[in-house]
């Protein structure tokens, strides 16, 4: 993808560069939460939009998220696409109703009568000390929950298109990026996220995976930071002669069940990667997803590779301790071959 | 601000169609659930919170409402939903989960959404709040006309989401009104017993916001308080908050023993049934004849009648129709 003198965006800014192009183009467009403004988003997704286009269109909130959640979705409704920030996953708890029981099921309730053209992004994910209330990822709480779409970017080149799919998109999408990809100053980021991204727009297809690494051995399937975790150990893999194949889900809702199958049914392995919490989770959707449909493809059992199910420690050794990594991925295709 | 003859007469024909509609509604629904009370039988299934005694707030207010305006309602909303314009077949519809009903079955009574005129509910307390300031700011950003105005109970008042839509509603400005109705009783716990204040529309000031109350249920002063607000909101000078002091005829919910309330409350509040008096009220003043009203009467009771039966006659969903309108 990457090729000498293209343009390499962060996603952070490929971000903000797919909300520019739509408010551009569509004025129901506005961005509205907290920090969005002068400070251009605590992880830079808004940077450069309060210049353009204005304190009206570009709205900074008070830390009200039940009120100003609620709000999207009355504006939503009411004929805008409101883009709206909360900027910690962990936060959602304080306005939980607002999204999963008005932003994901007026829809339904109305009869498809009303739409919910909005997009309610957020960060995800810990590595670097900021404990429980601030490292979560929470994958699976939303995707578990009916009426809204969950998208999350592990480059800048799917952020951008993603964005601009969720902001055209009539249903309510939950746009989740990964605080370790945003190429923050402050935030260590992994390199492999910044990547050639298009000046002009486009869209990614919401629910469609991609097979980002070709593989025969063994089907390696994640979501965000993890697919680059999965890739380094694709890499160490390689080096001792097995032959993995990367799958980046892109999309949790839909989830594109017909491409971790089809991998699957290529390698006959799977390791699931998930920075979420093991239990009750993606990992576990993805495993079912194949064991369901035709567990003779497998030939060993699944692994997963995901959180513990304890809150998010303070101390950095705890951490690390705790989440996921490459060495551990390359210690599940062990552990599998040893099986 | 006087109610004129016609808006009286709109007034009056909404409270007894949404009262009919309810004593229907309320005469159906022990059908099948009995001798022992099973909710989720008979025709209309589920819980059901009637508003009987409500009605001036719904009228007052929706007297000054066309249907581009926005309204968002509560968990009792029959009597809002009427005042709004909501189609009344398909709403019974909807109540009797038919598939000719407004979502097609998949709301039901608390969770009624018409797009025709702009109404939407949740069965969460104040939460049609967020919603409501939402369309407010839509309107204001789009330079559209229109005014959203959220109807919540006086037990909302007390959740923080109500504050902070309150504050959000103020600081931007925008074409909203809050309208409470105090029916003192949240479920089974008094206003007096859970809330600081007797008084919720001191509130306002906490938000720099005009705020009034309404003594005695009264459906012209409600007409008159809601004509201010909803003009000052018309004219871009921001959000109001208005709470009515309001009648629960009924139970928090149809099954509900009341045994909570105190001896001799009901029987003191049914003398005061706001509809008799508006009847007796247009009477003495001459806006209307025994004639005129008795018509009125009759043509909600048909206009009832015949959406009862069209809900009763209309085919019930395709079970598997549960799978369809998840996404837009």
């Amino acid at each position: 993808m990457n090729k000498p003198n293209e343009r390499k965006l962060t996603i952070a800014r490929a971000m903000a560069e797919a909300v520019a192009q739509e408010m551009r183009v569509d004025p129901s467009v506005f961005v509205m939460g907290e920090d969005i403004g002068k400070l251009g988003g605590v992880y830079g997704n808004t940077r450069g939009l309060l210049e353009e286009f204005g304190a009206e269109r570009i709205r900074d909130t008070p830390i009200s998220e039940t009120a100003f959640i609620g709000a999207a979705v009355g504006a939503a409704q009411d004929g805008m696409r409101p883009v709206v920030e909360l900027m910690f996953v962990d936060f959602f708890g304080v306005c939980f109703d607002a999204i999963y029981n008005l932003m994901a099921k007026n829809i339904y309730f109305s009869g498809g009568n009303f739409k919910v053209p909005m997009v309610l992004m957020t960060s995800t994910g810990g590595g670097y000390s900021d404990a429980g209330q601030h490292s979560q990822c929470l994958y699976g709480t939303f995707a578990h929950l009916p009426g809204m779409k969950v998208v999350c970017p592990s480059n800048a080149y799917d952020a951008k298109g993603l964005m601009t799919a969720a902001m055209r998109d009539d249903s309510p999408v939950v746009y989740m990026y990964h605080k370790s990809l945003q190429g923050m100053g402050w935030l260590a980021t992994e390199p492999g996220a910044t990547v050639h991204t298009p000046e002009e727009s486009y869209t990614l297809e919401i629910g469609k995976a991609k097979v980002v690494r070709e593989g025969t051995d063994v089907t390696i399937v994640s979501v965000g930071m993890g697919v680059h975790h999965a890739l380094k150990a694709a890499a160490q893999l390689e080096e001792k002669g097995t032959s993995a194949e990367v799958v980046d889900l892109v999309s949790l809702v839909p989830l594109d069940r017909d491409t971790i199958r089809k991998s699957v049914a290529k390698t006959g392995r799977l390791i699931v990667v998930d920075e979420d919490y093991m239990s009750y989770g993606v990992s576990g959707e993805v495993i079912a997803s194949v064991t369901e449909h035709d567990i003779s493809v497998l030939k060993a059992a699944p692994k997963r590779v995901a959180y513990p199910d304890v809150p998010i420690p303070f101390a950095r050794v705890m951490e690390q301790y705790c989440l996921p990594n490459p060495d551990k991925i390359v210690a599940a295709f062990d552990g599998m071959n040893a099986a | 601000m006087a109610p004129t003859r016609e808006q009286q007469h709109w007034m009056y024909r909404n409270m007894v169609t949404s009262r009919k509609f309810e004593e229907a509604i309320a005469g159906i629904y022990f059908e099948g659930k009995t001798p022992v009370f099973s909710m989720a039988d008979g025709p209309i299934p589920g819980e059901m919170h009637l508003s009987d005694g409500q009605e001036p707030v719904a009228v007052g207010v929706c007297a000054h409402l066309n249907a581009g305006d926005v309204v968002t309602a509560t968990h009792r909303p029959h009597h809002q939903a009427i005042a709004k314009g909501v189609d009344l077949d398909k709403m019974a519809a909807e109540i009797f989960g038919k598939k000719t009903g407004l979502s097609g079955g998949r709301g039901g009574h608390m969770h009624l959404f018409d797009a025709d005129v702009n109404f939407a509910c949740s069965g969460i307390i104040a939460q049609g709040m967020g919603p409501a300031v939402g369309a407010a700011l839509s309107r204001k950003m789009q330079n559209k006309p229109g005014v959203a105005v959220a109807f919540v109970g006086e037990g909302a008042v007390n959740q923080g989401g109500w504050h902070e839509a309150m504050n959000l509603a103020a600081t931007w400005n925008l074409p909203f009104v809050c309208v409470i109705e105090d029916n003192a009783w949240g479920i089974s716990v008094s206003k007096e017993d859970s809330t600081a204040i007797s008084n919720n529309a001191e509130r306002a000031s906490a938000y720099g916001m005009p705020g009034i109350r309404i003594a005695d249920n009264d459906p012209y002063a409600i007409f008159e308080a809601a004509g201010e607000a909803i003009s000052q909101a018309r004219e871009g000078n921001g959000p109001s908050l208005i709470e009515v002091e309001t009648y629960r005829l009924a139970g928090h919910f149809m099954g509900d023993a009341e045994g909570y309330r105190p001896e001799g409350e009901k029987d003191a509040l049914f003398e005061k049934d706001p509809i008799p008096k508006m009847r007796a009220k247009m009477l003495a003043d001459g806006m209307a004849g025994e004639a005129e009203l008795e018509t009125i009467e009759a043509e909600a009771a048909a206009r009832v009648e015949a959406a009862i039966k069209f809900a009763r006659d209309s085919a019930d969903p395709a079970p598997e129709d549960a799978l369809t309108s998840v996404f837009a």
